[in-house]
């Protein structure tokens, strides 16, 4: 039986965490992290959770204790934003490397300078090496179902790898929509309880992080690339019994009206909603656009991109992040990097947007649509790099 | 339909809390709902808006909202301070907390179109919770001006949000401010 | 050993673990020493400086004296410089 609440995007977060049976939490608060933080050491205070709370002074401390935690087996969450992110990132390499299941919410903050709390994807991207299983949402629901899903990826023995949910700040952290919710007992039946395959054990000692030169460093890589690999099988067989349980199917990209369109879109995150709803109107105009959303970031779903864009002319890839001196945002050159291995012609520009949360409004995203039906039409891309919603 | 509506107040006012309750009540009308404040820090005392959406559809847009259909004036002194009707459509819906009558205000808005419904608050608060928060008493104007959800619904969550007595009085607020409302098309 | 007769990637245990505890102990580090620690134990006085003071932990301490033990020793000769009663000479190798 599931029931709707009316939740914030971190309250939703908060509460699938508080029904995951996590047996630690070790957090810093930082805007607009700050309410999943804040909800969920209620829940412990009111002994609605038997998780340890760890009170650290920073992010990096956070995460050292997440990973010492996750090796001795527990299962784990954390949460963060922005500086807190790019404080934590030699860490989040060391948690992927020793292979901790980690979960973590990352609510999507620029970086400074200048200082802003607002949405935009420069801190995860930042640290989009890191070897992490990363996922964007686009609203609270979409954010307590990939919770939920999180712990069963990470937790696989197959894969055995960190995951970050990542929402957008203010627009969904601090926006309240309906959210349905399982019972608690559907949830501990879904999300079970860790099972380590090896963990650090005072009776059973292993050495975990020695020392690794030349000779063996290069090899553990390129098991945590397999591990990665590895990774979309679990993703799909979670993906499924997800569905199973709810009705709501989650893949590793959501798409809009691709079957006939044109000229589309692909984005992450909230804007993606946006460009449904645009799409939506224009499609009713009789003008033939989509919409590609990807929920997978890492590992990037190049294969379902591919299939998705099969009858398509245009595309217009959005990035909510500045790669700068490269020569797109960090969507589009993987988006580019897929269809130049697959040999595959598009008229294909990227859009930098939103940064420090300037609002992409529906009638910018009408616009790009407008843009990208002119490229399918006259097969000419005038500007491969353009930012819009800037002031000149 | 998809609505939207504005709140205008000054921060400290429960600006959020009442967006986010009107967006509960819909919920449990079986309506979607976003409810999100004016991204960042607050100053008590600043202008503050806030904002609800509500719809018998999925909401998938995530913009601000730059046309409201219905704009609510918490705080009276606001009114000639700040553009309160910015962006409302040409048909839209005015509730103000306010002493004049909807046509005066609506006179002196300049909203030739829009509906302006008008309600003394901050004297129902001050009689009811003998403190002047009023921003529970705006609920029950704009269900006067425009039936986005039902009494009963904004009853029950407002008394699950302040449970006891604090709850009932709000409840008292809220139907007080119903009856008490008058608005002119 | 060559790196081509190394196990690869899908043979090494995950992650760089180690799965058996104290194999450092498999490397004999005293087996480059060029100087040696010997001690007169008519001088020794058993006051334990030289276990305290020695980096590698290869000063055994036994009932009523010390003695040191010569696979992890490097040779360092701090335990010599400590010794309140000089009861440590270093001594050199003969290779």
């Amino acid at each position: 039986m599931s029931k709707i609440l009316g939740l914030t995007g971190d309250g939703a977060v908060a509460y699938a965490v508080k029904q995951c049976n996590v047996d630690v939490v070790a957090a810093y608060p930082i805007t607009p992290q700050t309410l999943i933080v804040e909800e969920f050491s209620e829940y412990v205070h009111n002994g609605e959770v038997h998780t340890e709370f760890v009170c650290v002074e920073s992010e990096h401390s956070a995460m050292s204790a997440c990973v010492g935690a996750s090796l001795t087996g527990a299962r784990v969450f954390t949460a963060t934003a922005s500086q807190g992110l790019a404080l934590m990132h030699e860490i989040l390499y060391i948690a992927s490397s020793l292979r901790c299941p980690i979960v973590m919410g990352v609510v999507n903050r620029t970086l400074s300078a200048p200082i802003n709390i607002h949405c935009d994807h420069s801190d995860m991207m930042g640290s989009r090496d890191c070897g992490w299983i990363q996922i964007y949402v686009e609203n609270a629901q979409e954010a307590y179902d990939w919770v939920l899903q999180a712990f069963r990826i990470a937790e696989d023995p197959d894969v055995l790898l960190p995951v970050t949910v990542n929402l957008d700040a203010f627009i969904l952290s601090h926006s309240l929509e309906g959210v349905k919710v399982l019972d608690d007992a559907e949830v501990e039946k879904f999300v079970s309880t860790r099972k380590p395959v090896l963990r650090v054990d005072p009776d059973k000692p292993i050495t975990v992080g020695a020392l690794c030169l030349t000779d063996f460093f290069f090899e553990t890589k390129r098991q945590h690339v397999e591990a990665m690999n590895n990774s979309p099988k679990t993703i799909s067989r979670v993906n499924n019994e997800f569905a199973e349980l709810t009705g709501r199917r989650y893949d590793f990209i959501e798409t809009f009206g691709m079957d006939d369109a044109e000229a589309a879109i692909i984005c992450l995150g909230s804007t993606a909603g946006t460009a449904k709803a645009v799409a939506k109107s224009m499609r009713s105009k009789g003008k033939k656009v989509g919409v590609i959303k990807p929920w997978v970031y890492r590992p990037f779903p190049a294969e379902q991109i591919v299939k998705a864009i099969e009858n398509l002319k245009a595309l217009a890839v959005l990035d909510r992040a500045c790669s700068i001196g490269a020569p797109y945002g960090p969507l589009c050159s993987d988006t580019i990097a897929t269809l130049y291995r697959e040999g595959i012609k598009l008229g294909v520009f990227n859009v930098i947007y939103g940064l420090g949360g300037r609002d992409m409004t529906p009638f910018d995203i009408e616009t790009v649509f407008n843009e990208t039906l002119e490229v399918a039409k006259t097969g000419v891309v005038k500007e491969p790099l353009k930012f819009v919603g800037v002031r000149e | 339909m998809l609505v939207e509506v504005r709140w205008h107040g000054r921060g400290g006012q429960g600006i959020v809390t009442v967006s986010r309750l009107l967006a509960q009540a819909a919920l449990l009308d079986g309506k979607y709902v976003q409810a999100f404040p004016e991204f960042g820090p607050e100053r008590r005392g600043a202008p503050v808006t806030g904002y609800t959406r509500i719809s018998d559809d999925p909401i998938t847009i995530h913009s601000h909202i730059y046309n409201p259909s219905i704009i609510v004036i918490v705080d009276p002194t606001l009114i000639g301070q700040i553009d309160v009707t910015k962006g409302l459509v040409e048909d839209g819906t005015v509730v103000a907390n306010t002493e004049k009558a909807p046509q005066e205000l609506k006179e002196s808005l300049k909203t030739e179109k829009a509906k302006v419904y008008t309600v003394n608050a901050t004297r129902i608060a001050l009689d009811v919770l003998g403190r002047p928060i009023y921003n529970t008493a705006m609920l029950g104007a704009l269900v006067k001006a425009s039936p986005l959800v039902t009494l009963e619904s904004l009853s029950k969550v407002v008394t699950e949000r302040f449970p006891g007595a604090v709850g009932e009085k709000n409840v008292a607020v809220i139907k007080r401010a119903y009856e008490e409302a008058k608005g002119i098309e | 050993m060559s790196e081509e007769s190394k196990p690869g990637w899908k043979s090494i245990p995950m992650a760089g673990v180690l799965l058996e505890p104290g194999s450092a102990m498999k490397y004999k580090t005293g087996d480059w020493r060029a100087f040696r620690p010997i001690i007169d134990e008519e001088k020794c006085i058993n006051c334990l400086l030289c276990w305290i003071y020695c980096p590698d932990g290869a000063v055994i301490r036994e009932e009523k004296k010390v003695s040191i033990n010569y696979e992890y020793c490097k040779g360092c000769g701090i335990c010599a410089n400590e010794c309140p009663v000089k009861a440590i000479t270093m001594v050199e190798e003969k290779r």
